[in-house]
């Protein structure tokens, strides 16, 4: 902070007013989630001024079995979306970085709709489809969640693909050659080379499919049911009533899952590793 | 370093393996539902639940009312205006990244990564906390208030009024506020990346030759990092423009964006067909966006 050696031209960073700017970008982003946090423990239903120390929200919001049950649904689909999304989308990127095959460009033009277009839309289509197509509504959890869980992996899976094929442009085709040489077969080829390259691309993508199952609440929205209430659904439920501390505890839970996982693929990856897939 | 792509033929196997389960996911799950939303912009109710998709423009031509374009146009100013903000605020920031010291850089970005992969909703709702009467946002400007106030009685004159609390949530300023909180990350990081591949030499070159910062900003930086922020801006303002949930809960009566009046086609309205047509039409927009981009980028490969 208060090193001596004079400011280089480049070391903008270094100046003042840069320092500033960014520490109050930083404010601006963190201060909201730290106050949102701090006042989860506070002894007060107004929620203002800070009355003690508390965790009697925490007991409330875990006592609360919708909220559980939200919390408990909403993992379960981006766990299973994880899953297909992982392999639907290492398929894709590998289709389109190993073949040409006719319509590619439609395909990949197709695959990258998703992304681009809006959740809104995605959401009207979603909620028209299962209707349409009569997709039962009474099974047993977690079938119940199939609706839900298909809309997920529809906007997870490009993305998974995405992450995986630029991971796969660094890949060396000799080395594939070079196995089915010495005699493997096209699985083994793709279980003991290809794979292990794109490993890092398989964990950035299903920690990006994870969490943007996670936090979908307008697809979700247009496709869950009455039984079906995820936990960003429950949340929006409960801030449209009224703002409640347990939404705090209940929301703390949710950011301190996020900082975990988040820290979870620094180790696996290392912050450089994490700095580049995104 | 990829070899060349083999054609699908020479291994048909492999090639169905890998490429059937990702169509056949698109095809069933993307491409007909998407369909169908297409289908039923041309309907028209035909009872409590039926549509019949008669082919008929009428949904179309009620979007065209001053109403829908209206609101439409909103959509786009408010979009436009938090994209400009979201840049405004971020190239420094991304600069800031780029120039900072290397065991630095990756926390930094990091600190900018963290608050995209947290819930949506959970930093709206943060958000509203802090901006409602009683919340901080209030408490602060109370208190330059009654700086201001005790200002003035410094030098002779009359105090202020006592501070009432101010409205600062559901108008269109808590909306803008809310949609560049929500997508100010999604800017800074397509900006690091374009900043993060520039020459620095350039910069220091044209330092060395007399030209002052700004100058070096905005005529070696700027135009430099320009697919960066193009990228950027596309990135902002495409999910700004189809924002939902912002206007939803920060927004009042009049902010209302197009998103809001596509859910309520579907959820009370129960008028999918011209709901279906609006949605057509936010799509279309997004692609008369993207032509534009992709138009710009061959542009400036050509030259």
């Amino acid at each position: 902070m208060f090193n001596r050696t004079p400011i280089a031209p480049l070391e903008y960073t270094r100046k003042l007013w840069m320092r500033s700017w960014v520490g109050l970008t930083m404010l601006f982003l963190y201060a909201p989630l730290i106050l949102l946090m701090i006042f989860s423990f506070n002894d007060s239903k107004r929620n203002v001024v800070w009355k003690g120390f508390t965790l009697k929200y925490y007991e409330k919001a875990l006592n609360n079995d919708s909220l559980v049950e939200a919390l408990v649904n909403s993992l379960t689909i981006a766990a299973l979306a994880t899953n297909v999304s992982l392999v639907i989308g290492a398929l894709a990127a590998v289709a389109l970085w190993r073949f040409q095959f006719p319509f590619k460009g439609l395909v990949e033009g197709t695959m990258s709709l998703p992304i681009i277009v809006p959740e809104i839309c995605l959401g009207v289509a979603f909620l028209i489809f299962f209707a349409k197509v009569d997709w039962p509504t009474d099974l047993p959890w977690p079938l119940n969640l199939s609706a839900i869980t298909i809309a997920h992996i529809t906007f997870c899976f490009p993305f998974v693909a995405m992450v995986v094929r630029a991971r796969l442009a660094s890949f060396n085709k000799e080395e594939e050659e070079a196995a089915k040489d010495l005699g493997a077969t096209e699985w083994q080829a793709f279980r003991d080379v290809l794979l292990p390259h794109i490993r890092p691309a398989l964990v950035a993508g299903a920690l990006l499919a994870f969490t943007l199952s996670l936090d979908d609440f307008v697809i979700t929205f247009f496709t869950s049911g009455p039984d079906t209430i995820t936990f960003p659904v429950k949340v929006y439920s409960m801030v449209r009533f009224s703002v409640t501390p347990e939404v705090n505890a209940a929301s703390t839970i949710l950011i301190l899952l996020t900082v975990i996982l988040t820290f979870i693929a620094l180790k696996l990856q290392g912050v450089k590793g994490i700095a580049e897939t995104h | 370093m990829s070899g060349a792509l083999q054609d699908w033929k020479s291994q048909k196997k492999p090639f169905a393996a890998v490429v059937s389960a990702p169509v056949f996911w698109l095809a069933l799950f993307f491409v007909a539902p998407m369909a169908i939303v297409w289908l039923y912009s041309f309907g028209q109710n035909a009872g409590p639940v039926d549509i019949e998709i008669s082919g008929t423009l009428d949904n179309y031509k009620r979007a065209t009312e001053w109403l829908y374009v209206s609101i439409f146009l909103k959509s786009f100013a408010v979009a436009a205006l938090t994209t400009l903000l979201c840049l405004i605020i971020g190239f420094p920031v991304a600069m800031a990244i780029t120039f900072a010291a290397p065991k630095w850089r990756p926390w930094l970005l990091l600190g900018i990564m963290l608050p995209f992969w947290t819930n949506l909703l959970i930093r709206t709702y943060a958000l509203m906390a802090l901006m409602g009467t009683n919340g901080y946002m209030n408490k602060g400007l109370a208190g330059l208030w009654e700086g201001a106030s005790w200002l003035r009685t410094l030098v002779g004159m009359q105090p202020l009024e006592a501070w009432t609390p101010v409205q600062l949530l559901y108008n269109n300023f808590a909306v803008v506020l809310g949609l560049v909180y929500v997508h100010l990350p999604f800017m800074v990081l397509p900006l690091y990346s374009a900043l993060d591949r520039l020459d620095k030499s350039l910069i220091e070159a044209s330092l060395d030759l007399g030209a002052g910062h700004f100058k070096t900003f905005m005529q070696i930086v700027v135009p430099l990092a320009a697919p960066g922020i193009v990228a950027g801006v596309m990135i902002t303002l495409i999910p700004a423009l189809g924002a939902y949930l912002t206007p939803d809960l920060m927004g009042g009566t009049d902010s209302q964006m197009i998103a809001n009046v596509i859910e309520r086609q579907f959820k009370r309205a129960n008028d999918w067909p011209f709901g279906a047509a609006l949605s057509f039409l936010l799509i279309y927009a997004m692609f008369i966006l993207i032509a534009f981009q992709s138009m710009r980028a061959n542009k400036v490969k050509e030259v």
